[in-house]
């Protein structure tokens, strides 16, 4: 039990990186996600289908991932760093470059290849600024990413409760959510 | 245009939930057989370290402290970047919806038809955008979906900060100078 049956450097591994991609472009462009108008209008609370995208993602893929962990099935969890400065000062950049340009990353590259002009343009501008990165990490690493780094945190080692208990309350939440906000403004004006 | 309830490819968008539901169990799936979660950020900040290699050689790209911990190479990622274009070029030709977009109506409400202007915004934010992502260590993909699914503090934390930021920056930028109904 517990080995991953496939590295992603084998063969086999980049075959499935194939059908794993064509999957989530497929997903994103039926989604909507690859338009500009609908991804911003989240931001103008004109539209919610970027919500309910999402958060019925983390709601079965948490609880899918989960049950699978109970069983035994997957090798363990891939927690990124909880750094406080970088993901503060960078979730806010994001958001930022994210009404701007209209689009993240992963649904910049879809709308690409449905036609979007400014989405290539803006692809330019993403390696820009990983080069921008690349040049400023060695000051970035020795100023600001020196304070707030907590290591490896789940929310269920925050809170006292077991992990099962924080997926009904998040169920809950997003349901109440999706209620609140149906409505029959959405939608018309992104298409 | 109707949220659709069928899941043809024909269609020319798919029910949110549908679709959400897709990528949380498209999730399980990577989890399962290659032990990844999804993920974007990475691989374009690996492919601007191409990009770099190709004026001052790949030498001076791996000699970078942040390249030379993500070493640009072809591989699984690259090829997930590249299909995932490749299905969402194959969606919007089965479902009608390709076309060639240069100004985005919203954008055209506020700023007008300038493609330039627009051209240089898409850029900028761009630039913004990924700087921002690799700041955090990840993207909407890799915080915002398999980072909170997996109940990651991290995760959580760039979900709220990219949201609050985003509804101040889309306040700022498209205030309407006269109150639309």
């Amino acid at each position: 039990m517990n080995t991953i049956p496939f590295s992603t450097s084998s063969p086999t591994g980049w075959i499935l990186a194939a059908v794993f991609g064509l999957i989530f472009g497929v997903l994103l462009q039926k989604g909507g996600v690859t338009n500009y108008n609908v991804i911003v209008n989240l931001f103008r609370f004109r539209d919610w289908t970027v919500l309910r995208i999402m958060l019925t993602a983390i709601l079965v893929g948490g609880i899918g991932v989960f049950g699978m962990m109970q069983f035994g099935w997957l090798e363990g969890y891939h927690i990124k760093d909880l750094n406080l400065p970088g993901l503060l000062l960078g979730g806010c950049l994001f958001g930022i470059g994210m009404v701007l340009y209209g689009y993240c990353p992963g649904t910049g590259v879809a709308a690409i290849a449905t036609g979007s002009v400014h989405a290539l343009v803006g692809f330019g501008g993403m390696l820009f600024g990983g080069i921008a990165y690349a040049l400023s990490y060695g000051a970035l690493k020795e100023s600001l990413f020196t304070h707030g780094a907590f290591g490896k945190v789940r929310l269920t080692e925050t809170l006292p409760l077991p992990e099962w208990t924080l997926w009904i309350v998040l169920v809950g939440i997003s349901l109440l959510v999706f209620r609140l906000l149906r409505g029959p403004k959405l939608q018309e004006e992104a298409s | 245009m109707k949220e659709q309830n069928s899941l043809s490819l024909r269609q020319p968008i798919w029910n949110p939930f549908f679709v959400g539901a897709g990528i949380g169990i498209l999730s399980w799936l990577v989890f399962l057989v290659v032990d990844k979660p999804l993920g974007m950020s990475t691989e374009v900040s690996k492919l601007s370290g191409w990009v770099t290699a190709v004026f001052t050689g790949m030498d001076s790209v791996e000699s970078n402290p942040y390249w030379a911990s993500k070493t640009p190479a072809f591989g699984y990622s690259t090829i997930f970047l590249l299909t995932t274009a490749v299905g969402a070029f194959l969606s919007s030709r089965l479902g009608g919806t390709f076309r060639i977009e240069k100004v985005p109506s919203v954008w055209k409400e506020f700023y007008g038809g300038s493609v330039a202007k627009r051209m240089i915004a898409a850029f900028a934010g761009g630039a913004i955008l990924l700087y921002g992502a690799r700041m955090a260590g990840g993207c909407t993909s890799g915080h915002g979906i398999s980072g909170t699914l997996q109940l990651a503090a991290s995760g959580w934390v760039f979900f709220l900060a990219m949201f609050a930021s985003g509804i101040v920056t889309a306040r700022l930028l498209f205030r309407s100078p006269q109150q639309k109904s």
